[in-house]
């Protein structure tokens, strides 16, 4: 018989911490996908939001779909309504935070994240470097998806920015 | 020469750097340029074309002259202006496009040779015979005229990019920008402030008049410091914002840390900003423009503007006897600000009459119309015959608005006549309000009014009121210009410094019919290069209208492109190198093949294993063949992960499957998995791949690696357009699951060992699918083979990947198999004549590769009409055939084309080509596939198969594309 342990998408990556900003990996847990079936509302959240929180919240992710985030599996009596997909071990989830994290993930995606515009619980599907992505303002930082295989690049992308970040605040206090 | 008193530098500190190996020193707020010119450094650069002497013209990106390189080794970076560097402790500066030194350049020769170097020579002198052109013209030009080099090896710095967001952006820190910044910081919208220079202020930091009784550095860093302190303004200063673009954006080059003696870990050079603003204030200024007159370049002759910014800002005196010479009253102020600091005035020449009377100086009612001094300036000449002993001239022909970026969507700017310069049009750039100087309001008074007006208007334009603010106290004298372009006389007078084009070069263009502004520009290289003709250009089309007869308005400008400044590469590519220039798609057997040796190929972004070497095996063939054989006799493992896997539910699910396959799909019972193909609109083949029917109303798509976006989008698009009201819903699943083929001979005895519950050919025959579990974990097996081989695919969730493969190798090995890569994959897919998209390129129909009665009677589908068009139906077409060599030469390339035995192998005669090819262990020879015109009737046939690019002969017999097992007994059994 197969033994199966099993592996975190970012496993051995994280976390780090450059400067005062940490990059953590959200842990794995329950991630489905929700698709109402046309002319069917199915509660989503509208686009860019997300509703909820942790443990069970849903964030809008594109037309008609939105993104089940919990430590449980959504309703299965959701699936006579919406299409239901086990999406758990497609995404990576890391968590960016700390002061700067903003002027860090504003060096990888053109969203506008001031916080009167990309306030908590808004929600992205944007860009992160090259990769396509969904970024979400939570109560404690910026949750930063991409698909499973491209964990390494994201964590590379994020180190560097995070670096030159850190690196021009201590500058910046050495010249004042 | 430093002045004894004044200026915005820090006296206290002393800062040591080299030109052209030289050691001077400076003071904290120096530029390189102000720095040279305090140590009686004149001579800074040679021009283009006849590497004449030349010295510092301007104190702003504008500068025309002395650029220079800074740093050495592969960090030297060329071109750099000197007046725009920051000094910095051990900086470290040569001169460029001098040889063997600044002061004797053996190319100042082309100097005599300036008659027929004019206007147009490039087109004219060089043009025969045609071959000297490559050989001999081209690189004695480019060592001739040149401006700075690159270092030949690769920048070792670091360069970033990012986005910033703002409700107002404000460009250029002068008394407009200020003024308008404060009035949107007031009212509490989020600001940002860019300016290119080393501090705040703008023209402010090198004028003498007050605001508000203040200097206006002071008052300059009065309005700062309130912008710092709050949350709502971002000011970048460093900060050259080069173009704008749609919706509001911005390009801005920040130079992060070119004024650092070292540069922190970490930091970048420079940072290229996008920026995003729903309004815009320009308050770019405008640019002095010199005047032409005969020997007009020699070092010393500088914009009177600069020399006030170097006297007041740098306490630098450019010379012992300066005279000024101007035809406007603001040059005047040049001649009091001199005063004032003590330098001798040797005279004030300007052409008007009765201008200057009180200033206190000799005035000359007259032009310069001549210079002399070989490596700077000792003697100007007047129009009336007087000359004078000067080692300075300052002179002014007016004011230039700054309209770049307001033409950067193609807007022209329109003409003035009382200020003689063109203003910007209105809405040239949509949410863009330009004021101040670069509107053409000159006095300080004006600028500060019109950025409090632009920023009213922006404020209300984005329904905000503007907090009440009064207009500081300032000056407001008047302009009063007389338009002067060009003194007459004999001798070159210069109006493009850093391409050598003097007036000449202007009215010889017109006489040979290039009359059109944009035409004289490239006959005479006018307003090309670093500087792109800021000083320049406006007096060039000047001269142009004069020697054409038509007015300046008709004759109009060239077009103002982005960036308004140089902008390296390396900065717009920043985080594009190494790993930066594409994101890696690794699969969870990744950590594993790694640490079995396997070279990776890619995929698209994916990563694979190419092979999976052995001791002793020197060459991949060797680790191939092996692999196969795995196959063929044992079992072997291989990721297929990367293949597109998209998740179908709904009780329209069938019916939208039957539409975007050209087979029907809908019949399929849940368990059981078939083939399909997709087409595009046009009728050709898009991509091909099993659908598994895992529930009544649930089904699971795979497609290729390649393909997997395209379908995606391809589904995506015939929902939103062509099945709306289909009750389907689909979502790739592609990274959820890690799954593996597990294939041959032995694959059922492998699994039986793997999987919770065994496994028969009763329960799971030939293209089958169903639930498995492993280790408790739920996961699914379906019976598919693309080796031709009794086969499976196992899916598991990703997490457990990397421990499934593992475990899968090892007992692989256990039973006399392993791991296979792309290198076997290919070779036993070939032997089976079964396709990839080396064979569904794009151009071919489902009849080419054999499949035309897949493309289902019974039902519509997507690309069906387009395929019984005449050109896809008609006879001639190439078709799919299996390829083998029939001769002693056995090499069969991909991309080698097919002609008949004893045709010429020339284009009209071509048959056909070989799209894949590899060597079979298994049938002991090297087999291909390719497309041979009417293909599937000329089995048995021997054509010649031609590789032009590697001249490589080889006669082949044309075969059926199926090779090993063609009734498929090994698959199925």
């Amino acid at each position: 018989m197969a033994k199966l342990n099993a592996k975190n998408p970012a496993d051995g990556l994280l976390p780090l911490t450059e400067g005062e900003m940490t990059l953590t990996e959200v842990e794995a847990r329950e991630i489905w996908s929700i698709a109402p079936y046309p002319g069917v509302s199915a509660g989503i959240p509208s686009p860019n939001r997300s509703t909820g929180k942790e443990g069970a919240r849903m964030i809008w992710a594109g037309r008609d779909q939105a993104l089940w985030i919990g430590t449980n599996a959504p309703d299965a009596k959701l699936s006579e309504t919406a299409a239901l997909t086990d999406q758990s071990d497609a995404w990576t989830i890391v968590r960016l935070d700390g002061a700067g994290a903003d002027d860090a993930l504003a060096r990888l995606t053109p969203l506008d994240l001031r916080e009167g515009h990309f306030k908590r619980g808004h929600t992205a599907r944007t860009l992160v470097g090259h990769m396509t992505a969904q970024i979400t303002r939570t109560t404690k930082g910026f949750e930063i998806m991409v698909f499973r295989s491209m964990a390494g690049t994201l964590v590379h992308e994020l180190q560097v920015a995070m670096q030159s970040v850190a690196a021009r605040s201590k500058a910046q206090r050495s010249w004042e | 020469m430093r002045l004894p008193s004044g200026g915005l530098i820090d006296r206290g500190t002393n800062l040591r750097f080299q030109f052209d190996k030289q050691w001077y020193a400076g003071h904290d707020g120096d530029t390189l340029a102000s720095a040279l010119l305090a140590n009686g450094v004149k001579l800074v650069g040679r021009s283009f074309k006849y590497h004449r002497p030349r010295g510092v013209l301007s104190a702003g990106s504008e500068e025309p002259n002395a650029l220079v390189h800074i740093g050495k080794g592969a960090a030297q970076n060329p071109n750099v202006r000197a007046t725009t560097q920051a000094l910095y402790d051990g900086l470290y500066a040569t001169s460029q496009n001098a040889w063997p030194s600044l002061k004797f350049d053996v190319m100042e020769a082309n100097n005599l040779l300036a008659p027929f170097l004019g206007a147009g020579f490039y087109y004219k002198t060089f043009m025969w015979p045609r071959a000297f052109w490559e050989k001999l013209y081209e690189p004695f030009i480019r060592r001739a005229a040149g401006l700075g080099a690159l270092a030949g090896m690769p920048d070792p710095a670091a360069y970033e990019k990012g986005f910033a967001h703002c409700d107002l952006l404000v460009i250029g820190t002068g008394p407009t920008g200020l003024m308008a910044a404060l009035t949107a910081a007031r009212a509490g919208v989020d600001v940002i402030l860019a300016d290119e220079g080393e501090r705040f202020g703008g023209r402010l930091l090198s004028e003498t008049g007050a605001i508000d009784g203040q200097s206006g550095a002071e008052w300059a860093d009065s309005v700062i410091a309130e912008l710092s302190g709050m949350d709502n303004v971002r000011l970048m200063t460093r900060t050259t914002v080069t173009g704008a673009y749609d919706g509001g954006t911005y390009g801005a080059v920040e130079r992060v840390a070119h004024h650092l003696a070292t540069v922190p870990t970490g930091l970048p050079l420079e940072c290229f900003w996008r920026i995003v603003a729903k309004r815009t204030v320009l308050g770019a200024g405008a640019l002095e423009r010199p005047i032409a007159f005969a020997n007009n370049d020699r070092p010393g002759v500088m914009l009177a503007s600069a020399v006030r910014s170097y006297v007041n800002r740098y306490a630098v005196a450019p010379g012992k006897r300066v005279a000024v010479f101007g035809s406007n009253n603001d040059a005047h102020q040049t001649v009091r600000d001199l005063q004032t600091a003590g330098v001798e005035v040797v005279a004030l020449i300007d052409p008007r009459a009765g201008a200057g009377k009180d200033i206190g100086v000799p005035v000359h009612q007259a032009c310069v119309s001549d210079t002399k001094g070989r490596l700077g300036l000792t003697e100007i000449t007047l129009s009336n015959g007087r000359t004078l002993k000067v080692d300075c001239l300052a002179v002014s022909g007016g004011w230039n608005p700054t309209v770049h970026m307001t033409c950067h969507m193609n807007g022209r700017p329109q003409w003035r006549e009382d200020i003689a310069s063109f203003v910007p049009r209105n809405g040239g750039i949509p949410g863009m309000i330009p004021a101040g100087a670069c509107q053409g309001d000159f006095s300080t008074t004006a600028c500060l009014e019109g950025g409090i007006a632009a920023a009213t208007r922006a404020l209300s334009e984005l329904g905000k009121s503007a907090p009440d603010i009064e207009v500081p106290e300032a000056e407001d004298t008047a302009y009063a210009l007389d338009p002067l372009w060009a003194v007459p006389g004999k001798g070159h007078a210069w109006l493009d410094f850093q391409n050598d084009v003097t007036t000449k070069d202007i009215k010889q263009a017109a006489r040979e019919n290039m009359v059109s502004v944009e035409h004289m520009k490239r006959y005479t290289t006018q307003g090309m290069a670093t500087d792109q003709g800021k000083n320049s250009n406006v007096g060039a089309l000047a001269l142009l209208a004069d020697a054409t007869g038509r007015g300046i308005p008709e004759t109009g400008t060239t077009t103002f492109r982005p960036p308004y400044v140089p902008v390296a590469l390396s900065t717009l590519g920043a985080g594009a190198r190494g790993k930066g220039f594409a994101p890696e798609r690794k699969t969870t057997s990744h950590v594993a093949t790694e640490q079995m040796g396997a070279p990776f190929i890619e995929a698209g972004l994916w990563y694979r294993p190419s092979y999976f070497p052995r001791d002793g095996e020197t060459h991949w063939r060797q680790s191939c063949d092996r692999e196969v054989g795995y196959v063929r006799n044992a079992v072997g493992v291989c990721d297929v992960s990367t293949l597109g896997k998209i998740d179908l539910k709904g009780p329209d699910a069938g019916k939208f499957l039957d539409f975007v396959y050209s087979n029907t799909l809908s019949t399929l019972k849940p368990g059981k998995t078939r083939y399909g193909l997709m087409l595009r609109e046009d009728g050709f083949v898009m991509d091909d791949g099993t659908t598994a029917c895992l529930g009544e109303t649930h089904y699971l798509m795979t497609t290729t690696t390649a393909a997997a976006g395209q379908v995606m989008k391809h589904l995506d698009y015939v929902q939103q357009v062509h099945a709306r009201d289909m009750a389907v819903r689909f979502t790739s699943v592609t990274e959820h699951w890690a799954q593996f083929a597990v294939a041959g001979p032995k694959s059922r005895e492998l699994l039986s060992a793997v999987i919770d519950e065994p496994i028969t050919d009763e329960t799971f025959p030939f293209m089958a699918n169903g639930p498995v579990s492993v280790d408790g974990i739920a996961g699914r097996l379906f019976r598919i083979s693309f080796s031709g081989e009794h086969a499976y695919e196992i899916a598991i969730p990703a997490r457990y990947g990397d421990a499934l493969f593992r475990d899968l190798v090892a007992r692989a090995e256990a039973l006399g198999g392993g791991a296979y890569g792309m290198e076997a994959l290919n070779v036993l897919r070939i032997e089976k004549g079964f396709i990839t998209h080396s064979e569904i390129d794009g151009r071919v129909t489902a009849d080419d590769i054999g499949f035309g009665r897949m493309v289902s009677a019974k039902k519509d589908c997507i690309g069906k009409l387009a395929t019984t068009r005449p050109a896809l139906t008609e006879p001639g077409r190439q078709q799919l055939v299996g390829l083998k060599p029939a001769g002693a030469v056995k090499m069969m390339s991909p991309g080698a084309h097919l002609f008949t035995d004893g045709d010429d192998a020339i284009r009209e005669n071509d048959q056909g080509y070989i799209t894949s090819e590899g060597y079979s262990p298994t049938l002991n020879s090297n087999l291909a596939l390719g497309f041979l015109k009417d293909g599937r009737a000329r089995h048995g046939e021997i054509v010649q198969v031609i590789d032009h690019l590697r001249e490589v002969k080889t006669m082949v017999e044309v075969c059926d594309p199926v090779f090993f097992d063609p009734e498929g007994g090994r698959m199925r059994g």
